[in-house]
């Protein structure tokens, strides 16, 4: 039983589809002709889009303080909130992490997208090798993508400034502070309420979210056991192929048969690092960051439990003074209000979480099978590229009958 | 002194038996064409060839392996398996055949007869016996003997030592073999009679032979060097090639774990259910069949490991030329010093060192009588020696010439075999690619319904 059957009917939420990460982003000079390419291809529902970002370029600024990578934010937009129609800044993780923050303070009531991880937890990694660089910079780029995509989010004015400012520590030392109605009042809200009993909808949501997130915790730990056996698997092979060749040096007939085995186990091992590289690089990232995604959902739930509290505990406050006809006073409606934008806002980005949650999960296990599919198609055509030099030279008398089936 | 022609007791008279082709679909050599090798060939003195008629073919085949107790030497009960060998005449006309006998041997009468075989047949390669004890295991792999697994597998391993030998132009017509497939009891018994342990060369002697040989045939020198390189390489596959197993049984295995998560996770989603459940479903299919898979493989390490045990029977032969050219040295050395003995006792003169050169100092000059006397002595001993000298060299020469001629034939069957079983490997390489993409295609189609 899906808690989501409330929510059969369409909406006419700007429900975009994944954007995805065009090609070649690598490349700093066709930013702009990569954003033509996406404004052809987002008319799908009809809906025309004014607001197109692009995270790429990445570049390492050595200091003498610090070395750190900057990455190009490139920012076309038809908005009347955008001065101008074009925009390129450049921008470091802690500008994003800034950017978070701000969104989370003054949008209390919206699922803000998750970050990549500030730190390199595995000591391993390298935070200048080509490899984490480009892992980032994806996530960087779905982050903006997501934010871009709200229909609430993509107006923030910490947005607005982040896409556009030429300098974003005046902005962040001025310390301007630009709340909304709404995060204005909830930041008000007080620690003290305990609510006893989430409604069923909305409990409904955190148990999925918590199963969820088990879930995918347990897809995470298969899929790195996976790449381990794998490579440990590569290491193996490593060795077994270049047997090959030192037999094919002793035998005369049988040489070139060795040598071409050793080969083809040679290009194996290639295919098979490339499947472990893959699969590190692009399918690990997207499903941790989607454990943080439902975490951060979590959170809001829970700042939603606060607000819904406090309504209630102020109600109750109220018809406990006995009167005989109880005027609720204003602070009682406005909470009440509160709480009913906060669950509107929260339903609605919910549903548009799943949508996209299944749209991403779609392409991402796709991708998975994808990247094994060609792993084996490569191997494939190693091996049927060295039948017929295997079977030079058989005499007549003795026909292979090799079934290809 | 082994002679290097087979002895006419041991050889069929008349031959029924001829050596025919291997009853797997493999090879599909014909009687026919082994009879004209074996023409061909012309090796030593057989004289059985010219005269016998191709009549009938012979099938053998391991068939069964059972489990059996008894008791062994010490009375202590012991368990062992037993296969059974039937042996079938294939009329040449309709192709219909006929059980003609059918008995029970065990892994050590095998070896009895590889044992008589390599003595009497010192200028053959005799072709090697599957492993006795399980080797280059991965892990999944019991190594007991008494595991089913290894117990066919050596089952196949014996059916195929069966085969080799029949279809070997000379070593088909061996009597005792003949008796090995025909004459269930007191077979041991015939075998030990023909005295072959007697006749075998000890190890020692054959060690000694190794490194004081001076002039040895730069041929056998080189196949040796050539067999122990080919060991090392082989053994050194077969051991990388298990822990590659190992590794991928890993692979496939851990895959298994999607099937049930997703399963899990299928429950708690709406549209993605169905999408996921289904994909998880692949998964396990993908987890099971590494199975087939590398129990498929194995049959390549068996055919890897045929020519590794090969390689000893190579450095036998290879032994063998070693020990005669050495005899043959020592034999010329002795007679060179009889007869500068002789020169010296003729003429006078003592040049060599002699224990009776010693005593005559010690204990004063011989006479005439007793001078002419030891002459004649060295005379003939030195006369013995040309004449044994003449027939080792003829011998040796015969050896090299037939021991050579089975090497040829050796190399020949080597590279078919080995490059047949190069290509099979790969088509199973290919299988299993194939297998992968279609599991994973699955899945790619169940993700998009999701």
């Amino acid at each position: 039983m899906s808690p989501w059957s409330n929510w059969e009917t369409e909406t006419k939420d700007l429900i975009l589809p994944n954007g995805g990460t065009p090609a070649g982003t690598s490349s700093p000079a066709s930013s702009s002709s990569l954003l033509n390419r996406l404004q052809l291809d987002d008319d799908i529902d009809g809906e025309t889009r004014d607001l197109f970002v692009v995270v790429d370029d990445p570049k390492k600024h050595v200091c003498t303080m610090e070395t750190y990578i900057t990455y190009r934010i490139t920012t076309k937009s038809t908005r009347v909130e955008f001065d101008l129609p074009e925009y390129s800044v450049r921008r470091r993780y802690q500008d994003f992490d800034w950017l978070r923050s701000k969104l989370e303070e003054s949008q209390p009531t919206h699922l803000i997208p998750p970050l990549p991880e500030k730190f390199v937890v595995k000591g391993v990694v390298d935070r200048f090798s080509e490899e984490f660089v480009e892992t980032r910079r994806k996530a960087l780029d779905k982050f903006l993508k997501r934010i871009t995509d709200h229909p609430v989010l993509s107006f923030n004015e910490h947005f607005n400034i982040f896409l556009t400012a030429k300098d974003l520590n005046i902005y962040k030392k001025q310390g301007i502070a630009l709340l909304t109605r709404m995060g204005e009042s909830v930041k008000h809200v007080t620690g003290g309420y305990k609510l006893r009993t989430r409604p069923l909808e909305f409990a409904a949501i955190g148990d999925y979210l918590d199963t969820f997130a088990l879930k995918l915790g347990t897809i995470d730990r298969i899929a790195q056991r996976i790449i381990k056996e794998e490579i440990e698997y590569l290491v193996e092979l490593r060795e077994y192929g270049p047997v090959y060749s030192t037999w094919s040096a002793l035998e005369g007939e049988l040489a070139e048969p060795l040598e071409g085995v050793s080969a083809c186990i040679g290009n194996c091992s290639t295919a098979l690092e490339e499947l472990t590289d893959d699969m590190t690089e692009d399918f690990l990232p997207v499903l941790r960051e989607y454990i943080l995604y439902s975490d951060s959902m979590k959170s809001v739930l829970k700042k939603r439990d606060q607000v819904q509290a406090e309504y209630e505990a102020k109600l109750e406050a109220v018809a406990l003074r006995k009167e005989d006809r109880p005027k609720v006073p204003a602070d009682v409606e406005k909470c009440q209000d509160r709480m009913e934008c906060f669950n509107a806002d929260l339903k609605a980005d919910m549903e548009r979480w799943q949508n996209n949650k299944r749209q991403d999960f779609r392409q991402l296990l796709m991708g998975m099978a994808d990247k094994n599919i060609q792993y084996y198609e490569k191997c494939l055509m190693a091996w049927e590229s060295i039948i017929p030099l295997l079977q030079e030279k058989q005499e007549a008398k003795f026909p292979v009958t090799a079934v290809l089936s | 002194m082994e002679q290097a022609t087979p002895d006419p007791e041991r050889q069929l008279q008349p031959a029924p038996l001829e050596p025919l082709g291997r009853s797997d679909a493999g090879l599909g050599v014909t009687v026919d064409e082994e009879a004209e090798r074996a023409r061909e060939e012309g090796s030593g003195g057989d004289t059985m060839t010219h005269n016998n008629f191709w009549l009938k073919k012979i099938e053998i085949s391991v068939s069964e392996a059972e489990k059996r107790t008894g008791r062994n030497a010490m009375n202590m009960q012991e368990t062992y398996t037993a296969y059974l060998i039937e042996t079938r005449s294939v009329e040449h006309t309709d192709g219909q055949s006929v059980l003609t006998d059918s008995l029970w041997r065990r892994y050590s009468e095998f070896e009895l007869l590889r044992n008589y075989l390599l003595v009497y047949y010192p200028h053959i390669v005799v072709p090697p016996l599957p492993e006795k004890r399980a080797e280059f295991v991965w892990h999944k792999l019991s190594a007991d003997n008494m595991d089913p697994d290894f117990v066919e597998r050596r089952r196949i391993g014996l059916e195929n030592f069966l085969l080799r030998i029949a279809s070997h132009p000379i070593l088909c017509r061996d009597k005792i073999f003949y008796l090995f497939l025909t004459q269930e009891g007191n077979w041991k018994e015939t075998v030990n009679e023909t005295g072959f342990q007697l006749k075998a060369d000890s190890r020692l002697k054959a060690l000694n032979a190794t490194f004081r040989v001076k002039n040895p045939d730069k041929r056998f020198t080189d196949l040796k060097h050539y067999s122990d390189e080919l060991q090392s390489v082989i053994s050194h596959l077969l051991r990388v090639r298990a822990r590659v197993a190992d590794r991928l049984y890993g692979v496939y295995k851990v895959h298994g774990n999607y099937g049930r998560v997703f399963s899990e996770w299928s429950a708690i989603e709406k549209e993605m259910g169905d999408g996921l459940q289904s994909a998880g479903h692949h998964m396990d299919v993908y987890a099971s069949s590494i199975d087939d898979i590398l129990e498929d493989e194995e049959h390549y390490a068996d055919q890897l490991k045929e020519y590794l045990f090969y390689a000893e029977a190579l450095r036998a032969v290879c032994r063998k030329h070693e020990l005669m050219q050495y005899d043959l040295e020592i034999a010329a050395q002795d007679l060179a010093s009889k007869k500068q003995q002789c020169e010296e006792l003729a003429t006078g003169t003592v040049r060599t060192f002699s224990l009776k050169g010693m005593t005559t100092k010690l204990f004063g000059q011989e006479t005439p009588e007793q001078r002419e006397a030891r002459i004649k002595v060295l005379e003939e001993q030195i006369n013995e020696g040309e004449q044994q000298l003449k027939s080792k060299n003829l011998e040796g020469r015969e050896f090299v010439k037939n021991a050579w001629a089975d090497i040829e034939r050796f190399k020949e069957q080597k590279n078919r075999d080995l490059k047949e079983a190069l290509i099979s490997y790969a088509v199973m390489q290919i299988s299993m690619c194939k297998k992968g993409i279609q599991v994973w295609t699955n899945a790619k189609e169940c993700f998009s319904k999701m």
